[in-house]
């Protein structure tokens, strides 16, 4: 025979280099185009962030020299810090300060005349500082001479330097830090709530006979429409100093933790109530069967099979709304009142009190809980994986008329709350001005007239959904198609699957705030980005990634994983497959990442809030300007605005949807014919 | 049967010769050093048990997962190194990958399309290839409506579609229930016959590699066990793994006679020759249908005093007996050579006039020319 089996003592064979395709070379461009993304949109501005936390600022007095002519000829140089330890007009700790501080120098002078003919010099001794004559930037280390007019317009910049004092004077102010027991306080006592109810919900959905659930699937979705501080909005006509059924608090005010556990609640139900119907949908009818067989009574039945099937899924859905109540700022910020929050916190801090430093700090200790949330959470979902095999039969509720009632009165409860607080909403926004005009009137809808952008924010709300459900789709989803359909590349797919999982575990607010410090930085290059309607679609693409992404990848894995290897066997170049069959295939993930991002663009505030311009002005910021103005009746009107586009999105979601997949997915709905 | 079925591999060129290929998945040698030659219009199969490296070959073989080290010439042309799209193949996977969302028509012509061929071009070839394949009337269906052989056969369609000179097949018959899997071997085997296209399959299914191919590569842990014809693989298995692997296999621990001798327990058998030092651990194997039954009990006597037996023949107890339809595979249990367990095959006649029933004794005789010998250290399955 002329084959030879050689087993040993072979002189190795040659190391072969695999030449690339030409489709390989283009699948890694394109990964390192949206890698690049990514790392610009998202890993480069938490850096500058972060780095923005540990930057402290303040007065170096020794770098400063003075020399006085007061008719006599120059005196000798003498140093600020000389100066003010002879003086002390300068207290040490006004010595810190923030990367705005400015510091006068005529302090150092008691007997500083700006009419006197007194000539001044000053100079820095090293380079790592400056000083402003007026406007004017000095920052050489020559001797500059002024008079003393001139002197008195000058003021002395702080140097930077690195370290931890920015987060020492965080946990040394009472009214900071007390924000993380708030926080925390709040997100577990509206975790435990939104879990239990929505549990209660999802059984009666998966699990019982009662009639009209369609109709309470849709209600309970509801709340994905609106912005997370409309309810909130819903709480003040409600329960607020002028409630309409304010008696039922006993006095107790709503503004504070009852209102934003409320609110909080309200939000967040629809998220928690998607995982646990998931996590209770896939549970298998054998394990109840057997439990009948075995005569364990419904209570034990649910305690011993019910909740274990769903445990993965209670707990993803505790992380998730824990995340959401730990990381929103709408609501407590529209009826938190004198509560502070961290969200909050870092509002106040960058908008009210323009402390970039110490909102980057709050921001850092924000990201600890959602990161440390997001992780477990990642961990559980990995581990749901096999829960449903391929024998599983599929649960099969059976009529069981009291318990059916049950389960409807529940449902009806949890309606009537989310429909409520909604319809709260548009009776405000129809009234002419609660509580002392009851007439209903359209003069709420007047925005041009109000603070907060006017119609001019709607009609952006409307372009930054449509840009960001265009430019994020296909990007998440050519991001997602490299990333699962490139072979080998290891390193570079695992470092582009963990940036497209971060977003996840970054609060919007940090994400903005992230942004200011990097695209309004004059040295980058993306500098003109800044104030655009193109820096609000990135960050909105950005915040919301990672479940686009996850959508994307879903749809992607459930596709052969040989296609490539057939389309590259028959010399077809990659984009013929995709274009022909990945797309088709994956129309209806497709549309869904669309619609997320269109709704979310809509309602987010977080994200956004610290990156629109007065032309870029957003309806759901307008709803919260609106409301902090207090034209709280408008910013209902506007929330209600929202809602109904969200509403209509959907329905044209859902008729494209019908109309398109009635088109590509005719095989999907076939017959199989058996062997 | 297939001694002339076989390509004549004397005179043929070979088509494919592979070259000390090796694969690394990390510190994992998943193919270490595999050298072959495939020649033209040959049905090769590679055979072994998961995780062998079978798939593996294929896949550096299609460019898929290109080997670490170790070249592959296609009719004499090194594409070692070159991706799938530069390589000549059409390939079949277990899972068809058959684009759902395409007729079977519009599959088959995926390859075609974008090419140099007209419409009028495409269109007759596709209805060819469905001609070809049996499945004339099924061009406008998807995937999803046809059954699982009609997918597979589609499946191979298109990847005859471009006329590929070499055809890779990764047990594509492995998802379908035994009767139709039975069926499409013998279709798949004539069609391959017919357009003598050179055709590497892999499978773990020792009876299909049997029944369809020219030649079987039998891999275990990542190397070449043994090259060579159904009928050599199975009368002449040249490692223990094979033995073992390939249909039934009694095996006995022993020790090393002479040449031709072999001691199990403390009785000497005559064997097959072997080239073992006296007096080393051995495993003596044979198959169930070469141990031949003699009649009922009672020639133990035949084995001398001393322990040795040259006519191979000693008595057993039925323990148990299983009906495979065509014939009894009986259990035997036999203490004269250390209390050994085995099975033998008996036809139903023999079985009827020897009235063989759980309990009784038979007589039976280890055939000396199919009682192989194997170094004891050898791993098998």
């Amino acid at each position: 025979m002329s084959i030879s089996v050689e087993t040993s003592a072979i002189p190795s064979a040659p190391i072969i280099r695999p030449k690339t395709s030409k489709d390989d070379r283009t699948m890694i461009a394109f990964m390192l185009v949206i890698g690049l993304y990514l790392i610009i949109a998202l890993a480069l501005p938490l850096y500058a962030m972060l780095s923005k936390s540990f930057s402290t600022y303040s007065f170096d007095l020794s770098n400063f020299e003075f020399q006085v002519d007061k008719g006599e000829g120059w005196s000798e140089p003498i140093t600020a810090l000389a100066l003010n330890e002879n003086l002390n007009v300068v207290k040490p700790e006004e010595l810190k300060t923030s990367s705005d501080g400015r510091l006068g120098v005529t302090a150092f002078f008691p007997d500083f005349n700006f009419r006197s003919p007194t000539k001044y010099r000053l100079r820095q001794i090293r380079l790592d500082s400056s000083f402003l004559v007026g406007s004017k930037r000095v920052a050489d280390t020559e001797w500059h001479e002024y008079e003393s007019n001139q002197f008195r317009r000058i003021v002395l910049r702080p140097s930077s330097a690195t370290g931890l004092e920015n987060f020492r004077t965080y946990f040394s102010t009472p009214a900071l830090f007390r924000s993380i027991e708030n926080s925390l306080f709040i997100a577990v006592l509206s975790t435990i709530i939104t879990v239990s109810l929505a549990f209660g919900f999802a059984y009666a959905l998966n699990r019982s006979k009662m009639r009209f659930k369609g109709v309470f699937r849709l209600i309970a979705m509801a709340p994905i429409l609106v912005p997370s501080l409309l309810p909130g909005i819903a709480l003040v006509y409600l329960f607020g100093n002028q409630g309409m059924i304010k008696g039922m608090l006993f006095g107790e005010s709503i503004y504070g933790p009852i209102g934003i556990v409320i609110g909080s609640v309200f939000f967040t139900f629809p998220h928690a109530l998607i995982i646990i119907t998931t996590a209770l949908a896939i549970s298998d009818s054998r394990l109840y069967e057997a439990a009948i067989s075995l005569r364990a009574s419904r209570w034990r039945t649910f305690w011993t099979v019910t909740i274990p099937g769903a445990r993965y899924g209670l707990i993803s859905a505790a992380f998730v709304v824990f995340n959401l109540v730990i990381t929103d700022f709408g609501l407590p910020k529209v009826i938190g009142g004198q509560y502070n929050m961290l969200a909050v916190d870092i509002y106040k801090q960058v908008i009210g009190q323009q402390n970039f430093e110490m909102g980057a700090v709050v921001s850092v200790v924000l990201l600890i809980p959602a990161l440390f949330a997001f992780s477990i959470d990642r961990y559980v979902q990995k581990r749901q994986v096999a829960v449903l095999t391929a024998q599983s039969v599929p649960f099969e509720a059976k009529p069981h008329k009291q318990f059916d009632l049950i389960c409807l009165c529940y449902c009806l409860l949890v309606g009537i709350f989310i429909v409520g607080l909604i319809g709260v909403c548009q009776y405000a926004a129809l009234i002419k001005f609660w509580p002392y005009q009851l007439s209903l009137s359209l003069v709420n809808y007047n925005f041009d007239v109000m603070d907060g952008g006017g119609w001019a924010s709607y009609t952006n709300s409307i372009q930054l959904g449509i840009y960001t459900a265009i430019a994020g789709t296909i990007l998440v989803f050519s991001g997602a198609y490299v990333v699962e359909k490139t072979n080998g590349f290891f390193a570079t797919r695992s470092a582009f699957q963990f940036l497209a999982m971060m977003p996840m575990a970054i609060p919007g607010l940090v994400l903005g705030l992230a942004y200011i410090f990097f695209f309004n930085d004059p040295a980058n290059p993306l500098n003109g980005l800044y104030a655009t309607m193109g820096i609000l679609v990135i960050c909105t693409v950005t915040h919301f990634y990672t479940v686009s992404h996850l959508t994307a990848l879903t749809a992607l894995k459930q596709m052969d994983r040989e296609f490539e290897a057939v389309a590259s066997s028959l010399k077809q170049p990659f984009y013929r497959l995709v274009s022909g069959v990945t797309i088709p295939v994956c129309l209806p993930a497709i549309l869904d990442i669309s619609i997320y991002l269109f709704v979310n663009a809509m309602t987010t505030v977080s994200a956004v809030i610290f990156l629109y311009s007065p032309d870029t002005a957003l309806a759901a910021i307008a709803v919260l300007n609106m409301d902090d103005a207090g034209d709280v009746a408008p910013a209902a009107a506007m929330g209600m605005m929202i809602f109904y586009t969200n509403v209509v999105a959907r329905l044209i979601h859902l008729l494209i949807s019908r109309k398109v997949l009635r088109r590509t997915q005719a095989w999907r709905s076939r017959e199989s014919v058996a062997d | 049967m297939s001694e002339q079925q076989a390509v004549n591999t004397e005179n043929a060129k070979p088509y494919l010769q592979i070259d000390r290929l090796t694969k690394k998945f990390g510190d994992f040698i998943a193919l270490d050093q595999v050298s072959l030659d495939v020649f033209e219009g040959e049905f090769i199969f590679f055979l072994g048990p998961s995780g062998c490296g079978k798939t593996t070959f294929l896949r550096a073989l299609a460019g898929l997962d290109i080997q670490t080290s170790g070249t592959v010439r296609q009719a004499g042309i090194d594409i070692s190194a070159l991706p799938p799209s530069e390589r000549d193949f059409g390939i079949v996977f277990q899972s068809y990958a058959l684009f759902p969302n395409l007729t079977s028509e519009r599959n088959i012509a995926f390859g075609l399309e974008n090419q140099k061929f007209s419409k009028a071009d495409v269109a007759k070839r596709v209805s060819e290839l469905l001609e070809l394949v049996g499945l004339p009337e099924q061009g406008k269906k998807y995937p999803a409506q046809l059954s699982g052989g009609q997918q597979q056969r589609i499946a191979l369609a298109r990847a005859l579609a471009t006329s590929p000179g070499l055809l890779l097949l990764d047990e594509p018959l492995s998802a379908l229930d035994a009767k139709v899997r039975t069926h499409l071997r013998h279709e798949m085997k004539a069609l391959q016959r017919r357009l003598g296209v050179t055709t590497v399959m892999v499978t773990h299914d020792q009876e299909e590699a049997l029944a369809m191919a020219d030649r079987i590569v039998v891999m275990n842990q990542g190397v070449i066990e043994q090259i060579g014809t159904p009928t050599e693989i199975y009368r002449d298995p040249s490692t223990l793994f094979v033995a073992d692997f390939i249909g039934e296999m009694n095996q006995f621990k022993g020790k090393a006679g002479s040449k031709n001798t072999v001691t199990i327990g403390d009785v000497t058998f005559a064997s097959q020759e072997h080239d073992m030092q006296q007096h080393t651990p051995v495993i003596v194997a044979i198959r169930p249908e070469d141990i031949v039954p003699h009649g009922e009990g009672a020639s133990s006597q035949r084995a001398t005093e001393s322990g040795s037996t040259t006519e191979n023949i000693f008595d057993a107890t039925v323990e148990n007996m299983e009906f495979l339809g065509s014939f009894w595979r009986v259990s035997l249990n036999t203490t004269f050579i250390g209390d050994s367990q085995m099975v033998v095959d008996m036809s139903i006649n023999a079985v009827r006039h020897m009235d063989v029933a759980i309990g009784h004794s038979i007589t039976v005789e280890f055939q000396s020319d199919r009682l192989r010998v194997f170094p004891a250290d050898t791993h098998t399955v």
